[in-house]
């Protein structure tokens, strides 16, 4: 505690207890009667919101907020006083953790202030249900009258999108006012693709977990199932092989690269330059192919295991992925600058979906979409863990915030994770890719890990037996989504798909 | 431009061949053709998509379909916006309860003959997701279907093979 930052006794000074849950990470128990004016002192100073989740231990109720600034973290944990089942509000200073808390309501019916309306419930079991807490009566979803946001004035009109949308994307509801061809708001309703991921993890085993993990959103599917594993590590306070630890490293830079790339394509797609969209899609399978003829999945599923990973490179693999490197670089080298200086294409991308850095801050974001709006958050660079204190990465940073600035960082990231690729397979060290698995306990840990959108926060709660008792992975995605709808106003409708696809929130990542 | 040019032109085709299409083939891929269209679609198929509450990765692999290498509309298959427009639903994901009824409402909006392809262990029998408060398991508890391919996620030469499978091109039922 003694090099920690100010900021961080004085807010551990609100706790009835703090104690260090692992490096960097302080869990501070407040009182229920100090929740809310903890939000304000946290905002004053300038912590990050970084998720909100409740849990019930020992038969009580208790809620989490993780807050974060320069790679430290901290967990404050209260209790709801009994009989009141509730905690005052944070949106006010933090607009993100509104999501959250509604989330949290509508699992574990904790409230949050006078007003809770659903988001994640749909209607499909009863307000006073909570299904984390004990079973319910599923019921027809039913018409419930979702109360969004209505624009008035003449001329203004509503266009309804989905659930179901047009392309092979996840389903999803956006309700767009527009004014001729400009979109004055856009509202966001959520929670179409939940499927209790929270639910399925209590009881698992630890190496049951992962599995899960890696379906939380497949395109982080390495990413996730790492937070997970690490979180798992913590708390357990074991480390993951040395060899594990670099091969994690390479799957994810690996993962970052063929979602890049993707989305990268699909962007340029959005506005009608095929070209790219074809020499992207293109690289991005050779990619692919060549992980599902190493790692024996396209996707990389699976592939990380509790101490370590699943997976190991023998000589040969590494001849082959040296290769394949170098073939990606050299061709990414040819097309990427086509892109930068191609004026009908960065014409419609320039001044395109701008997020400010001011709102860009308020909103929490992480990930490219902070990068690009000047925000050097980047957890590889603020945490530097294993494998990423052997090779630092500078964020690759830009400062106009619009669907260009997100598109130069990402094809900056492209180039930076291959070279980074072939430093891992350098520094590879030998041994075993596994820990053995100790027994379990009760125990707790957080893993904290930069996914190719931004920084995942996981938290796992283990009980006396050793299997987990709560999961909480916490996703990019729920700082990206209201994020979307602040930039997209004052765009045309025209141009939504393109801002849509810069910022490539993951539905099923945070309707769990 | 000179450039553009120059890079489509030093990149050769590469699409891959297709797929063998016989009963072994399937059988090998675990691909179950229930119900067999005939003469309706043989020379085109449009195929409307929807994700009953996946984790995406059924999405990417879908999405992979259209990149060069498996360049699916060489045969005839296309992804259209509308069910009315659409021969066959090709659904992913567990269906989640929230998602039951714009499922549901999807198929209803098809004109029939239509064709339902279920894609991923998820949609085959709810996969890892199962059934719970939450999720009501595979695409069949909602609506009848054709075509099972399995896979978590199925890789697109698998889903390339359902698909025609489901056109009846070679296969008899
Ligand atoms: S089958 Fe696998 S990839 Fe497809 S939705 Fe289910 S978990 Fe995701």
């Amino acid at each position: 505690m003694n090099n920690s930052p100010a900021w961080l006794q004085e807010l551990s000074a609100w706790g009835t207890s703090s104690r260090m849950l692992q490096d960097r990470i302080l869990l501070v128990t407040v009182a229920p009667e100090h929740w809310a004016q903890l939000a304000p002192e946290a905002s004053v100073r300038q912590l990050r919101f970084a998720g909100l989740w409740a849990d019930v231990r020992d038969e009580k109720l208790e809620v989490n907020a993780c807050l974060a600034r320069d790679g430290w973290y901290v967990l404050l944990r209260a209790t709801p006083l009994d009989g009141t089942m509730g905690l005052p509000s944070w949106a006010r200073w933090y607009p993100a953790a509104d999501r959250m808390q509604r989330h949290a309501h509508d699992l574990w019916g904790v409230r949050f202030g006078e007003c809770n309306p659903p988001w994640t419930r749909h209607g499909a079991w009863k307000a006073d249900e909570a299904p984390l807490r004990t079973p319910v009566t599923p019921q027809e979803r039913g018409r419930d009258r979702y109360p969004f946001a209505t624009f008035s004035g003449e001329g203004v009109y509503e266009i309804p999108v989905g659930p179901v949308h047009a392309g092979i994307i996840e389903p999803g509801h956006f309700r767009f006012s527009v004014a001729g061809e400009d979109i004055l708001g856009l509202e966001e309703r959520l929670g179409y693709v939940h499927k209790g991921i929270e639910w399925l993890a209590c009881g698992r085993k630890p190496a049951a977990l992962l599995p899960l993990a890696s379906r939380v959103s497949a395109d982080s599917t390495v990413a996730h199932s790492w937070a997970a594993a690490l979180a798992l590590e913590c708390a357990l306070g074991i480390a993951p092989t040395a060899r594990g630890v670099v091969l994690r490293g390479f799957l994810a830079e690996r993962e970052r690269i063929a979602n890049h790339l993707g989305d990268v394509g699909a962007i340029c797609g959005d506005v009608g330059f095929a070209f790219a969209k074809m020499q992207c899609s293109r690289l991005r399978e050779e990619w692919l192919r060549c992980q599902h003829g190493i790692f024996g999945h396209r996707l990389l599923m699976d592939c990380i295991a509790p101490g370590g990973v699943a997976v190991d490179l023998d000589a040969g693999h590494i001849r082959l992925l040296r290769a394949n490197h170098r073939d990606m670089l050299q061709r990414w080298q040819n097309i990427a600058p086509i892109l930068t200086d191609y004026p009908p294409l960065q014409d419609r991308l320039l001044n395109t979906g701008r997020l400010s850095t001011v709102a860009a801050r308020g909103l929490g974001v992480s990930g490219y979409l902070a990068r690009a709006s000047g925000l050097s958050l980047d957890v590889r660079h603020d945490r530097p863990q294993p494998p990423y204190d052997r090779h630092p990465v500078q964020p690759c940073l830009q400062q106009r915030g619009d669907v260009a600035a997100r598109l130069q960082v990402r094809m900056a990231e492209i180039s930076a994770s291959v070279r980074l690729l072939d430093a891992l397979l350098d520094d590879l060290p030998p041994g075993p890719i596994q820990e053995p698995w100790p027994p379990g306990m009760a125990a707790e840990g957080v893993g904290v890990v930069e996914g190719f959108r931004g920084e995942i926060v996981t938290h796992v709660r283990l009980d006396d037996q050793g299997n987990v008792a709560r999961f909480f992975p916490r996703d990019p995605s729920w700082f990206a989504w209201p994020a979307l709808e602040v930039l997209v106003g004052g765009n045309i409708v025209a141009d939504f798909p393109v801002c849509n696809k810069s910022v490539n929130a993951s539905y099923s990542g945070c309707d769990l | 431009m000179i450039r553009i040019l120059r890079t489509i032109l030093s990149n050769t085709t590469c699409t891959d061949a297709p797929p063998q299409l016989d009963a072994h083939a399937l059988e090998q891929a675990g691909i179950a053709v229930r119900r067999m269209l005939d003469a309706q679609c043989r020379a085109s198929l449009a195929i409307r998509q929807v994700d009953a509450g996946s984790c995406n990765g059924c999405e990417l692999e879908i999405g992979a379909l259209e990149n060069p290498y498996h360049d699916l509309e060489r045969f005839g298959v296309r992804f259209v916006a509308s069910p009315r427009h659409a021969d066959a639903l090709l659904v992913t994901g567990p269906v989640s309860r929230h998602m039951a009824e714009a499922l549901l409402r999807t198929w209803d909006a098809m004109a029939e003959p239509r064709l339902v392809i279920a894609a991923g262990d998820c949609a085959c029998n709810g996969g890892l997701f199962g059934t719970s408060y939450a999720s009501l398991g595979g695409v069949d508890q909602v609506i009848p279907v054709d075509v099972f391919i399995p896979g978590c996620p199925p890789p697109p030469e698998r889903l390339l093979l359902g698909i025609l499978a489901a056109m009846g091109r070679h296969v008899r039922a």
